[in-house]
């Protein structure tokens, strides 16, 4: 198989850079293809959130492939084990692969209590874990999770995310192991704002030798720095912020 | 033990206003030890439904999930009388095997919660999904099908600080973090480690059925 960029950037260790676009209640894509167009020569690939936080917006299907397709810049599908189950999260993986998206992340996704729908059912038929695993079977095996086979199987890369803010950290680091052995093959972790957190990850994970990009995500103002030192569990920001 | 708790009294008299005459129905079992179906509830019940309806009778049943308990004792306690409906104290499925007994309606007084422990009188917490497929040895005792908000197989998720859980507010403790202490201080973390496959919801989909097997019935021989 071609390694995507992102990918092919990683392999040769090239210091790489990702954004994040997040599809909005909307049905116009004007707004994304915007975004994009100000991340475009910046980013070697760009994300498409899967309804984060569990607010109901735009799939990311359709503006991963429009962005692709008009921009031709590469982008992370990212899948979420909250909506879908694995007959859901399987045909879109095709779908995307048929749409030429290379790369996906493998998330297990906010709570649906946590969301704008707070009484939807939550489905977690699959974790984080298990996706993960599920998409290298696909590409690689060219089966689905219960061995039947693809006709033409996905070209796709899995990446999954990890946070360096866990405590404890330990249950995390063991769980990324599990992600990697599955066949994880590139990290994205969670925003860090303490730049010794994020070293002290990278070394307590190197022996699990995969590509790992840290998460960035620039302060906009002293009430988003808030927002985050109170509501996103584990990321403290420091004082000099 | 099953967790049940008390509906809202309003929702109970919207339910039993289109009716006359009302049989309450407690437990015994569960119900009981949870104080929402026992005798005093039962009693207590009776006592506010009669203000507005007729309450034609009430009895505590040994068990009203057990047919055969209903066929006798709850058969022989209303008899011939006319009841239009009876309000049953009792789980989900106490309530559906009276309602499978009699052509009358069957009005829940209580909410299911699920399978649980009590703690202290007043304190119940669920502990078990029934999901058929039990990986509690894996798990040092811990089930994370019903402890992990998203009943997760392989770890923690992000949604977890100091062992807290995000879901609810954080006062629940992350079932992961758990089952990572509880593994570590047995020495068994490299369980921890080990991939668990895809859960396999074939085996609880319902309606679920227990025949015995032949290895039951030679113990009764």
């Amino acid at each position: 198989m071609i390694l995507s960029n992102l990918l092919l950037n990683l392999s040769k260790k090239i210091f790489t850079i990702t954004g994040e676009i997040e599809p909005l209640k909307t049905t116009s894509v004007n707004e994304i293809i915007k975004t994009a167009l100000t991340l475009n020569g910046y980013v070697t690939a760009v994300n498409i959130t899967d309804n984060p936080q569990a607010f109901a917006y735009m799939g990311g299907l359709y503006p991963a492939h429009l962005i692709q397709r008009e921009i031709g810049m590469e982008t992370i599908y990212q899948l979420t084990c909250r909506d879908k189950n694995r007959l859901g999260l399987f045909s879109d993986l095709l779908a995307a692969s048929a749409a030429g998206i290379r790369n996906t992340l493998a998330l297990t996704g906010d709570h649906t209590t946590l969301g704008d729908n707070p009484n939807a059912k939550p489905v977690f038929d699959l974790d984080s874990v298990q996706l993960t695993q599920m998409v290298r079977r696909m590409v690689d095996q060219g089966v689905d999770l219960n061995g039947n086979e693809i006709e033409k199987p996905p070209m796709l890369h899995v990446g999954v995310a990890a946070n360096p803010n866990a405590k404890p950290l330990e249950p995390e680091i063991l769980k990324l192991e599990k992600k990697v052995r599955v066949g994880a093959e590139f990290v994205q972790t969670q925003v860090v704002y303490e730049i010794d957190q994020a070293k002290e990850f990278l070394k307590d994970t190197t022996y699990l030798n995969t590509p790992t990009l840290i998460g960035i995500c620039p302060l906009k103002s002293v009430k988003m720095a808030k927002w985050f030192d109170k509501e996103c569990p584990g990321i403290s920001i420091p004082e000099e912020y | 033990m099953i967790i049940t708790e008390l509906k809202p009294l309003d929702q109970i008299i919207n339910m039993v206003q289109p009716y006359k005459k009302i049989f309450v129905v407690g437990c015994t079992g569960c119900g009981t030890i949870c104080h929402t179906c026992g005798d005093a509830q039962v009693k207590n019940m009776a006592g506010m439904i009669g203000g507005i309806r007729n309450v034609v009778g009430t009895i505590v049943l040994e068990y009203p999930c057990d047919a055969r308990v209903v066929n006798t004792a709850l058969y022989e306690e209303v008899g011939d009388d006319h009841v239009d409906a009876f309000l049953v104290m009792a789980c989900g499925a106490g309530i559906q095997t009276i309602s499978e007994t009699f052509d009358t309606v069957c009005i829940p007084a209580v909410e299911t919660i699920g399978l649980g422990k009590t703690e202290v009188v007043g304190r119940y917490i669920e502990r078990c999904r029934a999901c058929g497929d039990c990986i509690l040895y894996d798990t040092a005792g811990i089930c994370p099908m019903t402890r992990c908000a998203k009943g997760l197989m392989n770890g923690p998720c992000g949604g977890q600080a100091d062992g807290k859980c995000e879901v609810g507010g954080w006062k629940n403790d992350c079932a992961w973090v758990l089952i990572y202490e509880r593994l570590k201080k047995l020495g068994r973390l490299g369980q921890f480690k080990e991939f668990r496959d895809a859960k396999k919801h074939k085996l609880s989909v319902g309606p679920r059925e227990l025949v015995w097997r032949r290895e039951y019935e030679d113990d009764f021989k």
